[in-house]
């Protein structure tokens, strides 16, 4: 197959450009340059984004002896995550860049662009599994790296892409035995740190970098019945399920702690409230695919695991598509959910489909949070 | 092996150069020595200058040599504006440039923006990439005490374009402002008369020539002040320090000896392989468009750089087909991290964003042959077609 490797600069889409010259596949590595005023130099864990990123996996390419270029998705990045990030937390919500990034650039544009060249495949160094079904279609299953397992963000895959992708570091073990191996096969980047910081933020900065793009004006903490206990500096600052760092001076009556239930970008309040008010029973969204193969009737209730964080635990719930949009029941309630954030939904290992959260239920009885929340247990 | 179309971004070595640079990279001695050992790696230097000298009609002082044309022009251009403005506290500011210049002309330029209160006058290009010599009259008429220094191209390295630098030297010279010309890609593809072109500073190198790369030269004319960029030994009249180098030195020149010797050859040779590329990409792609097309080539454009827009498709996306089939093309100017953007030549002469985005340079070189084309034109329309169909994503 003509595959094009996807090389970040790091050691594991090095690996996984080896794994696919190795099995006799037709290589060629792209680095994607993302950002249009490049550093020189990496600083601290952001990934991909600097010339010595792009230096780093052209090294790799090179001791490869594969072909190596670089492409310019700058613009389409800009638009398709980076605004679609200043946008969603404008808006009060949380988004996951990075499945912004999988979903709209890394295996939509790039799988494009791969595919009309002429290429079969887009590899990349993933840790997830591509794996045919009993039916023979293709299934996305969890890393057995359980650790650095990367299935979730990869939950946006159709399956018509699972049919253009490949993960040749999806099986391994772990990040260490991908590490030796980069060492053995002489690659320089084998003891490059890991990145897991927002690539596009300046180091650590992701308040003020937000700041600098949403704009910034104090407003007031409410609790749930619209008292205000006290002012933020920004309402983009926080983020729903937050407890620290809120500098309420008064306590609350029972003195529990407070938590952030909600952010209303529109009045620029934060609203806070005791834990039990985060807990979630439903999640709902209406933009939701199909990892694959999807259920067989998706407008009957089916169990499932549903995972809402890219390291959270996968929860029990049932889930259903009614009115066009995927509901999400969870058997035990959720703590600090968002809208915004992706929902992935699990059977067993594999992963059988997503959506990103437009709204969610509280599973208290007397919902108290204005609009949003349409009733409780259903 | 491949077919080489990239000419213009480094010419492969001639055989004559590497035999004499091998030889004379066995001279013993430093050439500032005084005794004997010395004074045969001097001879070694000084010959390689009066060879350049004589063949681009220079004085032999005036041959400054350099690591190559970006020292070159930051010596020129850094150089030309301190002297300029020596003791006067910046009372000329202005530098006049264009730009579609080089970025080892622009960079320099806005550094001194930056960091020594210059104030840049970039001159419109028409959509050949020519400047008004009318506006610069003007410009200089109400200006010219205020401007230190003119830096123009004499071919322009993505679109081969001439710019009549005799014709601005000679404007300049009535204003008593100093012109520096990167003639970087002039030299070896027209014929390049320094003392004729009037000019005070001149940038060459090697390696689109035959020679190495890392082997340049600045000329200087003797009338003009300029001041050293760094600072050492004295050597090269004291405005470029460093140790001689016998074996570079004599490399460059064997090279522009050959080039200059070449040339009127070469040409004829050039022009026919410059009007099969045209031909052919005519009847492939008809809706290419040939950039600077209405120039006459040779007198108005070199013969041995074609550069085209191919509408509706990537050039990286193009760059990376043909290289594929084992033709290698270029894109212009790839920065360092190899990213390929939008030609800032073509921005500059009007064209737009997505035209500048997609363009294929085609140039020649010494080796350049009938079936290197061939090779082009055979691969060019499938290649086009895919890179369509692969669309845009910058």
């Amino acid at each position: 197959m003509k595959v094009l490797a996807a090389m970040s600069g790091g050691v594991d889409s090095a690996v996984a450009a080896a794994r696919a010259v190795e099995a006799g596949h037709e290589v060629v590595g792209v680095h994607l340059a993302l950002s249009r005023n490049a550093g020189t130099l990496r600083t601290g864990s952001r990934g991909c984004c600097t010339i010595e990123d792009s230096m780093d996996a052209q090294r790799a390419a090179n001791l490869l002896g594969i072909p190596f270029y670089v492409w310019d998705f700058s613009e389409k990045f800009k638009a398709e995550v980076v605004d679609d990030f200043i946008a969603e937390y404008s808006a009060g919500r949380t988004p996951n860049p990075c499945m912004r990034c999988n979903e709209r650039i890394k295996f939509a544009a790039l799988l494009e662009k791969a595919l009309a060249l002429g290429f079969d495949a887009v590899a990349t160094g993933h840790y997830a599994e591509v794996r045919e079904g009993e039916s023979g279609s293709l299934e996305l299953h969890r890393s057995p790296a359980l650790a650095k397992d990367q299935s979730y963000v990869l939950g946006v895959l159709t399956a018509e892409e699972l049919k253009h992708v490949m993960f040749p570091i999806g099986a391994s073990a772990d990040k260490a035995s991908v590490r030796a191996e980069a060492d053995a096969r002489g690659l320089s980047v084998a003891n490059k740190p890991d990145s897991y910081d927002i690539c596009f933020i300046p180091e650590g900065d992701t308040q003020d970098w937000l700041a600098d793009k949403v704009g910034v004006a104090p407003g007031a903490i409410v609790d749930r019945d619209g008292s205000v206990l006290g002012q933020h500096q920004g309402a983009h600052g926080y983020t729903v399920g937050q407890r620290k760092g809120l500098n309420i001076g008064r306590p609350a009556i029972d003195g529990k702690p407070r938590y952030v239930l909600e952010i209303r970008p529109k009045e620029n309040t934060v609203v806070v409230g005791p834990q039990e008010a985060l807990a979630i029973a439903e999640l709902a969204g209406s933009r939701y695919t199909w990892c694959g193969l999807g259920p067989v009737d998706e407008s009957s209730w089916f169990d499932c695991h549903v995972q809402v964080r890219a390291h959270g635990d996968a929860l029990e719930a049932a889930a259903a598509v009614i009115d066009g949009e995927l509901v999400i029941r969870l058997n035990e309630p959720v703590y600090g959910v968002a809208p915004g954030q992706t929902a992935v939904l699990y059977l067993g290992s594999r992963v059988l489909g997503q959506t990103t959260i437009d709204r969610t239920v509280s599973a208290v009885d007397n919902p108290v949070l204005a609009g949003k929340n349409v009733g409780a247990n259903a | 092996m491949g077919t080489y179309l990239d000419h213009a971004a480094t010419t492969p070595l001639r055989p004559s150069v590497v035999a004499l640079m091998t030889q004379s990279l066995l001279t013993q001695g430093n050439a500032s020595s005084v005794h004997s050992f010395g004074q045969r790696a001097r001879q070694v230097v000084e010959q390689a200058r009066e060879d350049i000298a004589a063949s681009l009609t220079a004085d032999r002082n005036e041959v400054i040599f350099t690591s190559g044309g970006t020292e070159a022009d930051n010596l020129a251009i850094q150089g030309l504006y301190s002297s300029r403005n020596r003791g006067d506290e910046f009372k000329r500011p202005i530098v006049i440039s264009a730009a579609t210049e080089h970025h080892a002309v622009l960079e320099p330029i806005e550094w001194l923006v930056a960091n020594r209160g210059a104030q840049v006058h970039l001159l419109q290009t028409d959509i050949n990439g020519h400047i008004s010599l009318t506006e610069l009259e003007q410009f200089l008429a109400q200006n010219a005490a205020e401007v230190a220094l003119i830096s123009l191209m004499w071919v322009n390295n993505e679109t081969g374009v001439i710019q009549d630098i005799p014709a601005i030297s000679r404007l300049a010279e009535r204003f008593d402002v100093p012109v520096h010309s990167d003639a970087v890609a002039a030299l070896g593809h027209m014929p390049v008369d320094f003392a004729a072109s009037g000019l005070a500073a001149m940038s060459i190198t090697g390696h689109k020539i035959g020679g190495p790369v890392g082997q340049g030269a600045l000329l200087v004319s003797r009338k003009t002040k300029l001041d050293p960029i760094f600072h050492g030994g004295g050597h090269e009249r004291g405005m470029r320090p460093g140790t001689l180098d016998p074996a570079g030195s004599s490399a460059l020149a064997l090279a522009v000896k050959s080039a200059v010797a070449d040339l009127p050859a070469e040409v004829g040779a050039w022009l026919e392989l410059n009007r099969r590329v045209v031909e052919g990409v005519a009847s492939a792609v008809p809706e290419a468009i040939l950039v600077a097309g209405e120039l006459e080539v040779v007198s108005e454009r070199v013969p041995n750089i074609v550069d085209f827009i191919f509408p509706g498709c990537s050039g990286d996306s193009l760059l990376f087909l043909l290289d594929a089939c084992g033709v290698a093309v270029s894109n212009g100017s790839a920065c360092t991290a190899g990213v390929t953007s939008a030609s800032h030549v073509l921005l500059a002469m009007g064209y737009s964003q997505r035209d500048a985005s997609s363009c294929v340079r085609v140039s020649l070189g010494h080796t350049s042959t009938e079936s290197d084309i061939d090779a082009f034109l055979q691969y060019l329309p499938e290649a086009y077609e895919r890179a369509k169909a692969a669309g845009f994503t910058s």
